[in-house]
């Protein structure tokens, strides 16, 4: 799904990442581990298309509307309550069955009783919650995750945990993380940047 | 049809958050009383009409720059560009939805300032309504373009007048003429056929400006 032969992105005169080889087929787990700076937020974004490489070629299989990204910010607007936020981006995503969708994730989250909230009176663990259930809204094919246990309690990391459990297999995942313990069992392969 | 649908979502987004924010309208209001009170008490009595046309293309400007500016505070503040983009829609109906949000607001603060620039120095006639009109698409067309390719900026806060005046002055242009001359349709046409030619540059542009 996902082939890079010698990736390479610089801003300016600074090369933010050099050479990167990455082989990533349906259905794998791929973790990316590494460093601050080491350009694992920068691959994230090569690969879901929100930036373009410097140098080297990147190939990804799969259309725009079957990529999920859970970026360092959440992606979703403060002064929007939850289910304004995901009646958006389901909408655009055209999700068929869209407010069933959202009312399942929003109980799968816990965020039910909040959803007609403002963002803005979320704690950062729940927006972190609501951001997940933005990426999983769609349903996507490639799941590009970047520190996906920033800011979760136990109850949202055990959560996450077993959502990425029932997904292995079904969709491909592309993962950062500086707390590769926590996922390594799942990883189907490792790329240390 | 999936097009259209993608631009109301987005423009009703646009717009809740601009309404919620509850700053930018107040804001365009009442910096487009103050600057006709400023011109009304600073120009000499007895000046031309036009020196009054002038001011109102000013003040149409300078406020229309100032929605602008907040049109992608949200999506600067939370990022939410990347997952605009990234969702399937066309990237054009972005820049269309902002633009139309913009333009809400632009219209809403001219329904009290043409008003008061009637009241404060009687140079008010239709081609001077339809040139205003004609020259809101422009702004909010071009405005929108350049407010996206600014906001990835560090100097975003400059570069939005910098880049946005200069595009604006055949507007200006058009719109004055339209206000003073006796047969303006020489002036609408000419704001027309900068809306169109710039509309379609925009939305065809636009995409290039929002990926790194």
């Amino acid at each position: 799904m996902i082939a890079a032969r010698g990736l390479g992105r610089r801003f300016g005169d600074k090369r933010v990442l050099r050479g990167v080889d990455l082989d990533v087929g349906d259905g794998a787990f791929a973790l990316v581990t590494g460093p601050n700076g080491s350009g694992k937020t920068t691959l994230l974004r090569l690969v879901a298309g929100l930036a373009l490489p410097s140098e080297g070629e990147l190939r990804v299989d799969v259309t725009r509307d079957r990529i999920g990204l859970l970026a360092h910010d959440p992606l979703v607007y403060r002064e929007l309550t939850a289910l304004e936020n995901l009646e958006l981006y389901g909408r655009l995503y055209h999700v068929p069955e869209r407010r069933e969708r959202i009312g399942m994730l929003l109980e799968r989250f816990g965020l039910w009783d909040a959803r007609h909230e403002r963002v803005a009176a979320y704690s950062r663990g729940m927006t972190q919650r609501l951001a997940l259930c933005r990426v999983l809204l769609h349903e996507p094919q490639l799941l590009i995750l970047d520190e996906p246990y920033t800011a979760l309690d136990a109850q949202g990391a055990e959560l996450l945990d077993a959502q990425l459990a029932e997904l292995r297999g079904e969709r491909t995942f592309l993962v950062s993380t500086h707390d590769p313990q926590r996922v390594r069992a799942l990883a189907t392969s490792e790329l240390s940047l | 049809m999936n097009y259209l649908s993608d631009v109301g979502a987005l423009t009703r987004k646009d717009l809740l958050l601009q309404l919620r924010a509850r700053d930018t309208l107040p804001a365009m209001l009442l910096f487009v009383a103050a600057v006709f009170v400023v011109f009304h008490f600073s120009l000499p009595a007895g000046s031309s009409r036009l020196a009054a046309s002038g001011l109102l293309w000013v003040a149409i400007v300078f406020t229309a720059l100032l929605a602008l500016g907040r049109a992608f505070v949200p999506e600067r503040e939370q990022r939410t560009l990347d997952a605009l983009v990234l969702a399937p829609c066309d990237r054009s109906a972005i820049w269309l939805a902002k633009s139309l949000a913009t333009l809400a607001f632009l219209v809403a603060a001219e329904i009290v300032a043409l008003p008061l620039f009637e009241l404060f120095f009687h140079g008010l006639h239709g081609s001077t309504v339809a040139g205003v009109a004609l020259a809101d698409l422009g702004i909010c067309a071009v405005g929108t373009f350049v407010g996206a390719t600014a906001v990835v900026t560090r100097a975003r806060e400059l570069l939005l007048p910098l880049l946005f005046l200069p595009l604006a002055i055949p507007l200006i242009i058009g719109g004055v003429g339209a206000s003073v001359v006796h047969g303006p349709g020489r002036y609408l046409g000419f704001l027309a056929l900068y809306d169109l030619l710039f509309a379609l540059l925009c939305w065809a542009a636009f995409e290039y400006v929002v990926v790194e």
